[in-house]
């Protein structure tokens, strides 16, 4: 890439990142496209479930495919209880050798939303025992000042249901969880196509987690590159400022001292 | 002397072709011969159905696949006199509601784009062909072509007609090591005993990886895929089914289907886990499954549990089968079928066979060889 437009990347608890792209690992045709996909999105780090896979693979298994290449980031979805997503956590950290995870604790399965009382309760202590926590949470500013202010190293707001690819339901919160948390804001959930991604990075958010936009696309691999582009453009264009919106148009030649016909 | 490891749909498939064309064969199978991921696979033959994107490649093998069925059947039933319970009442897809709705809508649209003969039902018009289905359902694609068999018949049919043509068959032997000199195959090990063979066939499913002795070049990158299922028993001669239906999914179960028998076995599948060789059943994967099933077929709350079980689909890195010959003289792949064993037994079988026979690599079985997972090297900058 050009070393003029070339963004600044992203720095969570320390670590310095070049793309502010997270990526999953779930619900790709197969293990081919989706490691075709993961390299295509540029993503550096790589969220995993860890509830869902084994660790022993035989070879062949999602590690193996990851192998060192990427920053592993467990995750504790299908958790629904704080007590559940420390047990998981936990279990990553001693099979991975990571202290990073994305908490997740669900509210119910039909919107997948998180249980925010439990999930205040689950980053408490996992805080506490050391991790490094990524809390996925409501797009709620007071939600993400509490995980702020518990030690969260980034904060993880929702922009729509999970796997629903509405887009960018609420620009105005994540707006205000931007101006009210010092921690990096990244946007997980929701992200259906390359332009909400980009309308999210515009918004000034540090970085955008997702996966089922690329998974189920027709072509991941594709939709993996428009990922990575509407990722690093919607950066770009916040760094250099947009003009403000107008009613009315304003010339772009002004017509002062222009020869009368 | 063919060696064929692996007694499963595969195996013994290229092992009756072989046998048939007057070769000695010889077929190693470690447990009992079709008791693996043949046992455990429900027999659909659902090309268009299970079309899936990304993985166009696999379309035209699994179509024409779809096709020979009804003649390897027959051929099965002459040489074997076991029925496989061939049935070609079709395969509907349901919606429950109005997301699986546009999700099927976004799917048909993206098979018109395949090609496929496919058609759109109301859920009225699914509920005339399937009277039991849920009052949920407002919407179905339909594909007369897709069919199903029974797997176990299948397998039961074909070890009959393999022995029949003279392949041995040795059950309970291990296969401990792939025997190479230089770049060439020269037999197998089992035990202390050394089979020499011009060919070693790996059709050994999800193990087919870990066999000691391939070398690294040529292992197939296949590994298991744990599949959880259920079985329940209709009312004799009162079937709650007649078509093979797929349902809407979620996590563990991603789409649930069924696949009703002619001998009143109702099998509800399937989980798809990445859980290595672990086979066990769990609350969560059977809860998965009957939950969902249930919405789509509220009957089955009736129905008396047949059996219950789990298998390892062997699952390539890309999901298409490995066939063909690899980069070591003599030894050749017919693994990695994924959920497709029983779907692409015939063409397997028939393309395999050629290649030992004849030296023939066919032009639809070129695409699906092991080097196509060798990465062209990366032009340096």
């Amino acid at each position: 890439m050009d070393a003029k437009v070339a963004h600044k990347g992203l720095t969570i608890a320390g670590k310095s990142f070049g793309s502010r792209l997270m990526i999953g690992t779930s619900r790709y045709p197969n293990q081919q496209v989706m490691m075709d996909a993961i390299e295509a999105s540029g993503a550096e780090i790589v969220t995993v479930a860890v509830r869902r896979v084994s660790l022993e693979s035989g070879g062949e298994g999602l590690f193996d495919m990851l192998g060192d290449r990427f920053h592993l980031l467990p995750n504790t979805a299908g958790c629904y209880t704080a007590r559940d997503a420390v047990l998981t956590a936990e279990l990553a950290r001693e099979a991975l050798g990571t202290d990073w995870v994305k908490l997740e604790v669900i509210g119910d399965d039909e919107t997948l939303f998180p249980d925010v009382e439990q999930l205040l309760r689950g980053a408490e202590e996992l805080v506490k025992k050391g991790f490094i926590v990524l809390p996925y949470c409501n797009d709620d500013p007071i939600t993400c000042r509490k995980l702020e202010d518990m030690g969260c190293a980034a904060v993880m707001p929702l922009a729509a249901p999970i796997g629903s690819g509405m887009g960018i339901r609420n620009p105005y919160n994540l707006r205000i969880i931007r101006e009210q948390v010092s921690v990096p804001v990244i946007v997980d959930a929701g992200v259906g196509t390359a332009s909400d991604a980009a309308v999210a990075m515009e918004l000034g958010m540090d970085g955008i987690l997702l996966n089922t936009a690329v998974a189920g696309a027709r072509d991941p691999v594709g939709m993996a590159r428009a990922m990575r582009l509407g990722i690093e453009a919607g950066r770009l264009a916040f760094e250099s400022g947009r003009i403000p919106r107008k009613l009315y148009a304003t010339a772009s030649t002004p017509i002062e001292g222009a020869i009368e016909l | 002397m063919f060696v064929i490891v692996g007694g499963g749909i595969c195996g013994l498939a290229i092992g009756w072709r072989l046998a048939a064309a007057g070769r000695p064969v010889t077929v190693l199978e470690r447990g009992e011969a079709g008791r693996g991921a043949t046992w455990a696979a429900a027999g659909m033959l659902a090309p268009q159905a299970e079309a899936e994107h990304a993985e166009e490649a696999l379309l035209p093998l699994a179509m024409e696949s779809c096709a020979r069925w009804r003649g390897f059947a027959d051929e099965l039933l002459a040489a074997s006199g076991i029925d496989v319970d061939y049935r070609d009442e079709g395969t509907i897809v349901v919606a429950l509601d109005r997301d699986d709705r546009e999700h099927l809508e976004h799917r048909f649209d993206y098979f018109r784009t395949l090609g496929l003969d496919l058609e759109w039902l109301s859920g009225y018009e699914a509920r005339q062909r399937e009277p039991c289905l849920a009052r949920a359902v407002t919407a179905a694609i339909y594909s007369a072509s897709d069919h199903q068999v029974d797997s176990r018949r299948a397998a039961a049919a074909l070890k009959a007609a393999y022995l029949a043509a003279g392949g041995i068959l040795r059950e309970g032997v291990a296969v401990d090591e792939i025997l190479v000199s230089g770049n060439r195959v020269t037999g197998v090990r089992a035990g202390d005993e050394e089979i020499a063979a011009e060919a070693v066939v790996i059709a050994a499913g999800a193990w087919s990886r870990n066999i000691p002795g391939i070398p690294e070049a040529a292992r197939p990158p296949v590994r298991p895929l744990k599949g959880q299922m259920i079985a329940l028993r209709m009312e004799t001669g009162n079937p709650i089914l007649r078509h093979v239906v797929w349902g809407p999914g979620l996590s563990l179960v991603p789409q649930v289907y069924f696949a009703p028998k002619s001998d009143g076995r109702l099998l509800i599948g399937a989980t798809v886990e990445e859980m290595g060789f672990d086979t066990g059943l769990t609350g969560g994967g059977l809860f998965e499954l009957l939950r969902q099933a249930y919405e789509a077929l509220p009957g089955i709350y009736e129905l008396p549990v047949d059996e219950t079980w789990a298998g390892l689909r062997p699952a390539s890195r890309d999901d298409a089968p490995i066939l063909g010959p690899t980069s070591v003289d003599g030894l050749v792949m017919a693994t990695g079928h994924h959920r497709n064993g029983i779907l692409l037994a015939p063409v397997t079988a028939d393309y395999v066979a050629r290649y030992l026979l004849d030296g023939e690599v066919a032009a639809a079985m070129r695409p699906f060889m092991l080097d196509r997972f060798r990465r062209p090297v990366e032009a340096t900058a």
